[in-house]
């Protein structure tokens, strides 16, 4: 079902945000405490501090904000990649930004004791920094300078080493283990919001660029030489996006820990529904991002009742399935 | 060497890749109006050259000017909206279509504040009629066969509206009736809306049909240039191809027929 239209893209934008406050009053209503519209609506009108309206404003609504929030940070993240890498496959965490910021704050964590939120979100932003651009001086190096094919064999090994070395660590102390492995595992639960709150500016300014890029993009996307003979000038439009990328995967994984597969299975999706022009493909990652990890969170609490599963677990058991389907009926047609 | 304008023009270029240097030291002149076309064996510099003069490649030293004016001083956007580049085997994006494809021409028009206008649409449309492409308009360029996809991208090219007009081997991967089909596009196109046309190409009979001004390459050199039937010689073919030919007239369009040496069947011919 691919919608052509213009008016049709604009009107399935809107619903697409429509349903996404939908998911999120779902997260903020559903889950192990039973609560009502009622207790929602009289937390925020009238706050007692029972335990009920507590569950609603200090733990469900800061859960739904940062999914969508995530989610949609994740999915533009790799809607990016898979446009400068031209790797349909290419997202956070398949090219070893994740990976890295990862390994970063674990490293942090257990070998410099470092606890605080706001630490943690620098260092994840400088870890999937200090990644990206590992990544790409190893994609450049030899003949024929970047290609797309090295920066993916580039981001898999970068991907390998740093996971390598974060479980090397943990093996080295296992004490931390606990504490960093539901981290490492992916997860919105129990973050507050003011761990949000300090990446909001990051976001907007990573959501804002992929927005303003859309148009550039689609050029850039036909190769390096039809772009350029086009007139653009594509060390900006790559130099810009990889900014926003690191801007967003990096708020992401500090706040979440690694989400795998949100960043690849979102783009998919919704290139299924708009096709592959990047001014409308931003827009959706974003909604429909968000929608993915609200609802795939949302399910993470009922699959194991009373017990939570990890959110990055829950995305990779929908992910799999839906990986191994795109690539049976052949990439983009999803 | 030629009469008339230069569109074209390189002085003492150098160009490498990294430490190999390709061409050293080349000036060259292509004529205004006239399809021009480089032949040359593989590696030979052709289309380093034609890169550079698309400012895809940097030189090392030396001026690339394109009418008159050196491209190194230029705004990227202000070239590409008089010089347009087809580079060898492109490939567009997946689900995109003939039509999205040409619209990107007009990028160069673009800007923050200039937005789709009625003159955008109308050079697409323009260029999407001029190509034979009109009822194809929708189709993915994924589905369509080699000839219409190369007959896509030379729109895109068109919707930039460019006075000049570089291709590095258009016909290449196409069959036959595809490559003539390509070639006599680009030949209306020059004679019809008197486009410059620079291009590599690889069958020295079709360069020697199409066109009016032929360079041969040797070793980032040019060895020998002018109208194909002034210039093409079997000294210059066993020089720059190390080949032996035969050079007849061509029995339909009178321009220079190569026959190469070699082995091969032979037959007696029945006369009558």
């Amino acid at each position: 079902m691919k919608i052509y239209t213009h008016q049709g893209k604009w009107l399935a934008l809107i619903i697409s945000i429509f349903v996404l406050i939908l998911c999120m009053l779902g997260s903020v209503l559903l889950g192990y405490t039973d609560t009502s519209i009622h207790t929602a609506i009289q937390a925020f009108s009238h706050p007692t501090g029972v335990f009920d309206q507590l569950v609603i404003t200090e733990v469900r609504l800061p859960r739904a904000l940062i999914g969508a929030a995530i989610g949609g940070a994740l999915a533009v993240a790799g809607a990016l990649m898979q446009a400068l890498t031209r790797n349909p496959m290419a997202s956070p965490d398949f090219i070893g930004v994740n990976a890295g910021a990862s390994f970063f704050i674990v490293a942090a964590m257990m070998l410099f004791s470092v606890t605080s939120l706001e630490a943690f979100l620098w260092i994840g932003l400088v870890g999937s920094a200090v990644t990206s651009l590992a990544v790409y001086l190893l994609g450049s190096v030899g003949s024929g300078g970047l290609s797309p094919l090295k920066i993916t064999l580039a981001g898999a090994a970068t991907a390998m080493l740093f996971a390598s070395m974060t479980q090397g660590l943990l093996v080295l102390d296992e004490s931390a283990l606990d504490q960093v492995m539901f981290w490492l595992a992916g997860s919105i639960e129990g973050r507050k919001l003011e761990l949000l709150q300090l990446v909001v500016p990051y976001l907007t300014i990573g959501f804002l660029i992929a927005l303003f890029l859309g148009k550039s993009i689609n050029v850039l996307q036909m190769g390096e030489d039809v772009a350029t003979g086009l007139g653009q000038k594509t060390w900006l439009v790559k130099l810009l996006g990889l900014v926003s990328i690191v801007l967003l995967a990096g708020s992401a994984v500090s706040v979440a820990g690694p989400i795998s597969f949100i960043g690849v299975m979102v783009p998919h999706i919704v290139k299924g529904l708009v096709g592959n022009d990047y001014r409308w493909l931003v827009p959706f990652s974003i909604t429909i991002g968000g929608i993915v990890l609200v609802l795939a969170d949302l399910a993470a609490r009922f699959v194991m009742m009373p017990e939570e599963v990890p959110v990055g677990v829950m995305t990779a058991l929908i992910g799999i399935p839906f990986f191994l389907a795109v690539a049976r009926r052949g990439v983009g047609k999803a | 060497m030629v009469d008339g304008m230069i569109a074209l023009e390189t002085s003492q270029l150098k160009l490498a890749y990294g430490e190999r240097v390709i061409i050293d030291g080349l000036d060259v002149e292509i004529p205004k109006g006239k399809i021009t076309v480089l032949i040359g064996c593989n590696g030979c510099g052709k289309s380093t050259l034609l890169r550079s003069m698309a400012r895809l490649l940097k030189p090392k030293t030396g001026t690339i000017l394109l009418e008159g004016q050196a491209i190194s001083k230029m705004a990227t956007k202000e070239i590409a909206k008089q010089l347009a580049i087809l580079p060898q085997g492109p490939v567009a994006p997946e689900g995109l279509t003939v039509l999205q494809l040409v619209k990107q021409g007009r990028f160069p028009y673009q800007s923050m504040l200039r937005q789709w206008s009625t003159e955008d649409e109308e050079l697409v449309n323009k260029a999407l009629h001029a190509t034979g492409l009109d009822e194809l308009r929708d189709q993915d360029v994924d589905s369509l066969s080699g000839g219409q996809r190369q007959r896509a991208w030379i729109a895109m090219t068109l919707a930039q509206n460019p006075d000049i007009l570089l291709l590095d081997e258009p016909t290449t991967y196409l069959d036959l009736t595809h490559q003539v089909e390509v070639l006599d596009l680009l030949f209306t196109l020059n004679r019809q809306e008197n486009r410059t046309i620079l291009m590599v190409l690889h069958d020295l009979n079709l360069a020697c049909r199409y066109a009016d001004h032929l360079i041969a390459v040797k070793r980032g050199a040019i060895y020998a240039q002018g109208s194909p039937e002034d210039i093409m010689t079997p000294s210059l073919v066993r020089d720059v191809f190390q080949m032996d030919c035969k050079i007849i007239s061509d029995p339909i369009f009178g321009t220079p027929l190569l026959i190469p040496h070699g082995k091969g069947r032979s037959v007696v011919r029945k006369e009558g």
